[in-house]
C-alpha cells in the first residue's frame, strides 16, 4: 500500500577505529513523512545521519536515495543530490549575511566579458531568500546584517529556507530545537509542519519526546549504535519510548529470544 | 511571528547615545586619521617654525610612495587574516622578490632585450618565484594541517636565506639606468612658484632651479599599488572569491560542508599574500634601482599592524581591503608628522605600538557593546 521508500538504509555500520558507532542499522523514509531518530547521547544518532549527508563514510552496508545505491564523497555532493542537513553543529557561517548562507557554495554569479569578469548577484540572491523566508513565514530583524546577530531560532530558520531554496528532496535536521527558548522551539516546530506539508520528508533528531510527539509520524530509536526499534508514534508513548532509550526494552533483543 | 516582536524589543533596547557610540566606533579609524592630519597640519608650522605645510604636494606624494609596500604586504594579509590565518613569510618574501627581479631584469637586459621587457621579466620573475613560495606554504597548511603560523615562520627563514644566496649576501646593483623611470617617475609634474604649473605623462624638461621645485604626482609604483588595490577591494566585496574567504574565517566546518573548496582556498590566499609581496619587492626594486635582500623584513611588523588598525580580526571573518589601507595611511601619517615635528624616531615606534593596541582595545569594547544591546 505505501510509496516506495525515498531513503532506504541497509545493515548501515560504521566504525571509528575500534568503536563501532552505527552497527547494521535498517531505516526506510517514506515521501512526506516525519521520521524521529531517538536515543541517548551517544547512541549513533549523529554518526549516523553524517553517513547519508555525506560528512562521513559508511564501512559497510548500502544506502539508496530516490531508487539509487549512493555513496556520496562529501557534504556538496548529498546537498546536490537533494539531501539538505542541518547538523547539530550548526553549519552556518556566523559572519555572512541570510543570502550569503542561503547560496554559500552555490552562490549566483553576474558575468561580463564572457564570464572573464564575474561578480555576486547579491541583489538576486537576497530576493531569493526573502522570497524562501516568506514562504515559510519567517520574518527577520534585517537580511543584511551577520547571522551572529540573530537568535538561534531564526538562524534555524535561515538553514530551513536554504533547503527550501534548494528544492530538497529530504532534509535532515539533528537537535534543531537545542539551546532555543520555548517560543523558538515552537516555531522551529512550526518550520517542520511546514515542511511536511510541501511534501518533504523530514528525519529529525532529537531528544524531546514531547517535539517528536508533537510532530513526528514515525519514531525510531538507536542504542549503542543500534536500532532497538521503529514504531509508529500512534502506536506508541514516552514511557516505552524512553524503555527503549536506556535499552531496558530492545525489539531486536525479544525476537532473539523468541527465536 | 515570535521572531519579529522580539527584535522590536531589542530595537528600542538601543539608546540614542548607544547607537552613537557604537558608529563612532565603527568609523574610529576614519575620524583618528583625520585627527592626525588636522593636528599636523595644525603643528607642524607652528612647531617646526617654518611655512612647512604637513599636507604640501611633496609631504603627501612622500606619504603615498611610503606607504606602498606596508599597503601591498598588507593587502594579501588582509585576505589570510580574514580566513582565520596568518603569513608571517611576506616580509622576507618581498626581499626575496626584490633580489630575483633585479636579477632577471640585469640578465634580460644584458642579454639585448628593450628595457621595458626586461622591466617586464623582472616582474614576471617576482611573480613566479614568489608564487611558488605561496603554493609551498598553502600546500602544507591546507593539506597537511601544519599551523600557517608555524608554516609561514619556517618557510620566512627558508626565503631568508634564499634571498641572501641569491643576492650573494649584497644589493644587486648594474641595473640599466632607465630603470630609475620606471620607478620614480610619475603621471602628473607640479613646479611650484614662478614659471611653473602642472604638466602630465611626460616629465618637463626644465631648468634645474625650477627642477627643484618639482613634485612627482603619483608616481608608476603608487599607480601600480592603487590597481592592486582597487582589484582587491572588488575581489573582496564583490565575488566569490571574497565571500569564501570570510566563510572560511567565519566557520571552516560549516564553509566545507556547504560545498566551498576549503583547501584549495586556503592554498590560493597564501599564493596571493605571497604574490602581492612579490609585487612590493619588485615595486622597490624598481624605485631603488636595486635589488636588496634586507629591504622587506622590517616591513613585516608595520602590514600586520596596518591590517590590524583597520579593522581586521586576527581570529578570522571580519576585516576590509579599505580598512587595511586607512590603518596604512595612520602609521605612515603618524611616523611622517612626527619626524617633521623633529620627534626622535624611537617615538614612532612607541606610537605606532601604542596605537595598534588601541585599536584592538576598541574593536573587542565595540563587540561587547553590540553583544549587550543584542541580548538585552
Ligand atoms: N568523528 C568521530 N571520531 C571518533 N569517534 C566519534 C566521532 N563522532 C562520533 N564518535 C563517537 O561515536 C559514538 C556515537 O556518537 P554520535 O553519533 O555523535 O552520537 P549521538 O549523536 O547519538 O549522541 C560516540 O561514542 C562518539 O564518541
Ligand atoms: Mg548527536
Amino acid at each position: 500500500m505505501e510509496k516506495p521508500p525515498i531513503l532506504s538504509i541497509r545493515n548501515l555500520t560504521k566504525n571509528f577505529g575500534g568503536l563501532v558507532a552505527v552497527d547494521n542499522v535498517d531505516l526506510d523514509i517514506y515521501p512526506g513523512e516525519v521520521l524521529a531518530l531517538l536515543g541517548d547521547n551517544g547512541a549513533g544518532k549523529s554518526t549516523l545521519i553524517k553517513c547519508v549527508s555525506g560528512v562521513h563514510s559508511h564501512n559497510s552496508g548500502s544506502i539508496t536515495f530516490q531508487g539509487e545505491e549512493v555513496r556520496f564523497s562529501s557534504p556538496i555532493d548529498a546537498r546536490n543530490r537533494g539531501i539538505e542537513t542541518i547538523y547539530q553543529d550548526l553549519a552556518l557561517a556566523n559572519n555572512l549575511d541570510v543570502a550569503s548562507n542561503v547560496f554559500l557554495g552555490r552562490e549566483k554569479e553576474k558575468k561580463y566579458l564572457g564570464g572573464l569578469v564575474r561578480s555576486l548577484d547579491d541583489e538576486f540572491m537576497r530576493d531569493c531568500s526573502a522570497e524562501a523566508l516568506k514562504s515559510l513565514h519567517v520574518e527577520l530583524p534585517s537580511l543584511r546584517s551577520p547571522i551572529e546577530t540573530l537568535s538561534g531560532g531564526q538562524r534555524q530558520a535561515v538553514a530551513i529556507a536554504r533547503a527550501v531554496y534548494w528544492d530538497a528532496g529530504l532534509m535532515i535536521m539533528d537537535e534543531p530545537t537545542n539551546n532555543l527558548g520555548v517560543p523558538e522551539q515552537k516555531k522551529v516546530l512550526e518550520l517542520i509542519n511546514t515542511l511536511r506539508e510541501r511534501g518533504v520528508p523530514v528525519i529529525l533528531i532529537s531528544h524531546n519526546l514531547p517535539d517528536v510527539f508533537a510532530v513526528a509520524d514515525r519514531l525510531a530509536v538507536m542504542h549503542r549504535g543500534r536500532k532497538v526499534t521503529e514504531k509508529k508514534i500512534s502506536e506508541t508513548n514516552s514511557e516505552e519510548v524512553v524503555q527503549y532509550m536506556v535499552g531496558a526494552l530492545d525489539d531486536t533483543r525479544e525476537t532473539e529470544m523468541a527465536g | 511571528m515570535g521572531s519579529s516582536d522580539k527584535s522590536a524589543s531589542k530595537g528600542s533596547g538601543k539608546s540614542a547615545s548607544q547607537v552613537l557610540i557604537l558608529s563612532l566606533m565603527q568609523v574610529w579609524a576614519w575620524v583618528f586619521l583625520a585627527c592626525l592630519v588636522l593636528i599636523f597640519i595644525v603643528a607642524v608650522p607652528i612647531i617646526s617654525g617654518s611655512s612647512v605645510s604637513f599636507l604640501s604636494v611633496r609631504n603627501s606624494q612622500n606619504i603615498l610612495v611610503a606607504i606602498t609596500p606596508v599597503l601591498l604586504l598588507g593587502l594579501g594579509q588582509t585576505f589570510v587574516i580574514i580566513s582565520g590565518g596568518i603569513d608571517l613569510s611576506v616580509g622576507w618574501v618581498m626581499s626575496f622578490a626584490s633580489v630575483i627581479s633585479a636579477l632577471a631584469l640585469r640578465a634580460a637586459y644584458d642579454s639585448g632585450l628593450p628595457l621595458w621587457i626586461a622591466v617586464l621579466a623582472g616582474l614576471i620573475t617576482a611573480i613566479i618565484g614568489c608564487g611558488a613560495i605561496g603554493l609551498f606554504n598553502g600546500v602544507i597548511i591546507a593539506k597537511l594541517k601544519v599551523p600557517p603560523f608555524i608554516v609561514t615562520l619556517g618557510t620566512s627563514f627558508i626565503v631568508r636565506g634564499m634571498a641572501l644566496l641569491m643576492s650573494e649576501n649584497t644589493t644587486v646593483i648594474g641595473l640599466p639606468s632607465g630603470v630609475r623611470d620606471y620607478g620614480n617617475e610619475s603621471l602628473m609634474y607640479y613646479i611650484r612658484g614662478e614659471g611653473g604649473g602642472m604638466y602630465f605623462f611626460t616629465k618637463p624638461e626644465v631648468t634645474v632651479d625650477l627642477l627643484r621645485k618639482m613634485d612627482r604626482i603619483i608616481t608608476y609604483p603608487v599607480l601600480m599599488t592603487a590597481l592592486v588595490v582597487a582589484i582587491a577591494i572588488y575581489v573582496l566585496r564583490r565575488t566569490k572569491f571574497g565571500r569564501y574567504t570570510y566563510a572560511i574565517g567565519g566557520n571552516q566546518v560549516a564553509a566545507t560542508r556547504a560545498g566551498v573548496p576549503v583547501e584549495s582556498h586556503i592554498i590560493k590566499l597564501y599564493v596571493l599574500a605571497s604574490v602581492t609581496a612579490g609585487i612590493a619587492g619588485f615595486l622597490s626594486m624598481l624605485r631603488f634601482t636595486a635589488g636588496s635582500a634586507v629591504i622587506g623584513d622590517p616591513l613585516l611588523l608595520s602590514s600586520i599592524a596596518a591590517v590590524i588598525i583597520g579593522g581586521v580580526s586576527l581570529f578570522g571573518g571580519s576585516g576590509s581591503i579599505v580598512g587595511t589601507v586607512i590603518g596604512a595611511l595612520i602609521i605612515a601619517v603618524l611616523t611622517t608628522g612626527l619626524v617633521m615635528l623633529n620627534v626622535p624616531s624611537f617615538w614612532q615606534f612607541i606610537v605606532v605600538g601604542a596605537v595598534v593596541i588601541l585599536a584592538v582595545l576598541i574593536d573587542q569594547t565595540r563587540d561587547i557593546i553590540k553583544a549587550k544591546i543584542g541580548t538585552g
